[in-house]
């Protein structure tokens, strides 16, 4: 049971809720005016790869984080948002904004056909049935010629601009569409979260027995998180392949994605809001510091660094940066507030 | 017919050969799993370790890999209990998720340490004492396979003896069973827990310096096995030691007989397959309690 914050309502408490909204409303301010700040193309293209990773960490949160389903193969929601779309374009001239949304339905009849019956698994044995169903869609595609097989797809350059989602001038538009995706997918959170959605995800998280005894359909609301969750992956899906115009399932089915997706919420904070942007900022720094520091040499010192950071994490700080802030916020709250009390009335 | 009938043979006996490697494999992590419920990514990184080690054995001394067996296992299991003290004791009680992370965690960096300290190049021990092809009843095996195979079955025994006619094997069953009992009757837990670790990276070690006479040695070589030794677990039933083993000898027939039948780029598709059926539909597995 954590410990209620000391009367929200005293003036001090309301005055550092407007200041946290201020703080979040500066880095967004930020992150609009990105892309005239940053100096050249590869560090915007940096910054939309955080974009892109904290978007799908987001939506990984729905299912993983609010309500306790670990999925360790949110690549296959990836890689059908991608494929989907592209394969509309390729063989019906598709606009990929209608496959984006095309893309998301599939992955969602996929996440709620294998939902249906795994959702009786508990933990790790859930945590793995999602690895084996990533692994064998992958390996299907790998080896499924219409789908071009271990080559990939790569998509046409042909109609560039907003109406074709091809952008071959500047990445700017591919980064104010990847920032829209991730306040969209932030958006759909913060409904859940104020919602008796969230009310019913978290009671399945932490008290399935509980829930089940107060009348909740357990498995009808796992579904709904799946559904949402992997829509909104694969959407993400769709902008990969628009983005790099060349998909295999290697880039977008792989178990490294789905690793990094869930990595990016643990890092950050599972179950809360923001705390996959927040992994997915930290996550990519790590990566791409250590491999310009280290990486050249071929030496694995990138994984080394990497791997001790993923377990000094996992085994110090398990909720995260965000969960380490609110302690940090926890202990100066109780400090004020003991001080409030010393000091008498 | 006759030619056919052989192939076959042929190869469901390669596929019980490689399998008993997977169910020595999937016992170390049946094991862990049992004893306290946390699944081992790391494993396959263990096994890669065995089969470096017998390879400097090898290479630096000229010592045969059958040979350094028993200072591999001494070795590994070494490395297993030190693993669980410098870090596994410290997220028994934490979020399954934490756990995984962890884990995983371990294995890249076991793998990173390997291409830092050994480079990514493919290795392979030449010129073993166990070498060449052994013809029987029209068949034929390598003889590497085939004492490979043997060893299995043999240190796969020796762990079920152990759990099952020895003290400290009955209070390792025990822990499995219920820590807080367990602790009550005076059982040392931590001390249990860390023998599973020796032990579970012991097998895996073993079954590396077994394999590495006849397959190549790379960082990233424990990748082939831990998927497998996953589904070899949950279709033997989590934690049953005598489930690992049959189950390990039936995943290596659905592996071999799939890639025969289906196509060999099939192969992990069929046998993960395999783990969702049986989680699915008989979720104790073919000896694990229910």
């Amino acid at each position: 049971m954590p410990q209620p914050l000391p009367a929200a309502q005293t003036p001090m408490a309301r005055r550092y809720a407007a200041g946290r909204r201020a703080v979040l409303f500066a880095f967004l301010a930020l992150a609009i005016a990105l892309p005239s700040m940053v100096g050249n193309a590869s560090e915007l293209n940096y910054a939309i790869l955080v974009l892109m990773i904290a978007q799908a960490g987001v939506a990984w949160n729905i299912l993983g984080g609010y309500a306790g389903q670990v999925s360790l193969g949110h690549a296959a929601f990836y890689g059908i948002g991608a494929y989907t779309s592209t394969q509309l374009l390729l063989q019906y001239n598709l606009s990929p904004w209608l496959g984006m949304v095309a893309g998301g339905l599939v992955a969602t009849l996929f996440a709620l056909a294998i939902g249906w019956p795994c959702f009786r698994l508990k933990g790790h044995y859930f945590a793995m049935a999602t690895i084996a169903v990533a692994e064998i869609l992958q390996i299907v595609v790998t080896n499924w010629d219409w789908l071009g097989g271990a080559v990939g797809l790569s998509l046409p350059v042909a109609e560039a601009g907003w109406r074709g989602f091809v952008f071959n001038k500047s990445n700017v538009p591919y980064y104010y569409i990847m920032l829209g995706l991730l306040l969209l997918t932030l958006g759909v959170n913060l409904l859940i979260e104020r919602s008796f959605l969230g009310y019913y995800f978290r009671a399945i998280k932490d008290e399935p027995d509980a829930a089940r005894s107060v009348g909740i359909d357990l498995t009808r609301y796992k579904l709904i998180a799946i559904a949402c969750s992997s829509f909104l992956t694969a959407i993400g899906g769709t902008f990969y392949a628009q983005k790099e115009l060349f998909i295999d399932p290697g880039s977008t089915m792989a178990t490294s994605l789905s690793i990094k997706i869930a990595l990016v919420a643990i890092l950050g904070g599972v179950g809360s809001l923001g705390g996959p942007v927040v992994g997915a900022v930290i996550l990519t720094a790590i990566e791409e510091s250590t491999r310009a520091m280290f990486g050249g040499t071929g030496r694995g010192t990138d994984l080394i660094i990497y791997a001790l950071l993923i377990i000094g994490v996992a085994v110090y700080y398990p909720g995260g940066v965000t969960g380490w802030w609110r302690e940090l916020e926890r202990r100066w709250f109780a400090s004020v507030a003991e001080r409030h009390a010393r000091a008498g009335p | 017919m006759g030619a056919s009938f052989d192939i076959l043979l042929q190869t469901l006996l390669s596929g019980v050969l490689i399998g008993l490697i997977y169910a020595l494999v999937a016992v170390g992590l049946t094991m862990i799993f049992g004893v306290m419920d946390i699944v081992n990514f790391a494993h396959g990184e263990f096994l890669m370790l065995g089969m470096y080690a017998s390879f400097w054995g090898f290479a630096l001394w000229a010592l045969d890999p059958m040979f350094t067996l028993p200072f591999t296992a001494l070795l590994l299991f070494a490395l297993g209990a030190t693993v669980y003290h410098l870090v596994i004791r410290r997220i028994i009680r934490a979020p399954m998720l934490s756990q995984i992370f962890t884990t995983f965690g371990l294995m890249i960096l076991f793998r990173g340490l390997a291409q830092f300290l050994w480079t990514p190049d493919f290795r392979s021990i030449n010129h073993s004492i166990v070498e060449g092809k052994v013809a029987f009843a029209g068949l034929q095996f390598g003889l590497p396979q085939l004492v490979a195979g043997a060893g299995a079955i043999i240190v796969t025994g020796l762990v079920w003896w152990f759990l099952h006619r020895t003290r400290v094997g009955a209070a390792l069953e025990a822990t499995a069973a219920d820590k807080e009992a367990a602790a009550l009757m005076g059982i040392d837990v931590q001390r249990m827990f860390a023998l599973a670790w020796g032990i579970g990276a012991g097998c895996a070690g073993i079954a590396g310096a077994l394999l590495s006479t006849f397959f190549p040695i790379f960082p990233e070589v424990g990748a082939n096995f831990i998927l497998v030794a996953f589904v070899t677990v949950a279709l033997g039933g989590f934690g049953s030691v005598a489930g690992a083993f049959w189950a390990g000898i039936i995943v290596g027939m659905v592996e071999v007989l799939g890639g025969f039948l289906v196509g060999p780029q099939y192969k992990l598709a069929l046998v993960l397959g395999l783990y969702l059926l049986v989680v699915l539909l008989r979720p104790q597995g073919l000896l694990g309690r229910a």
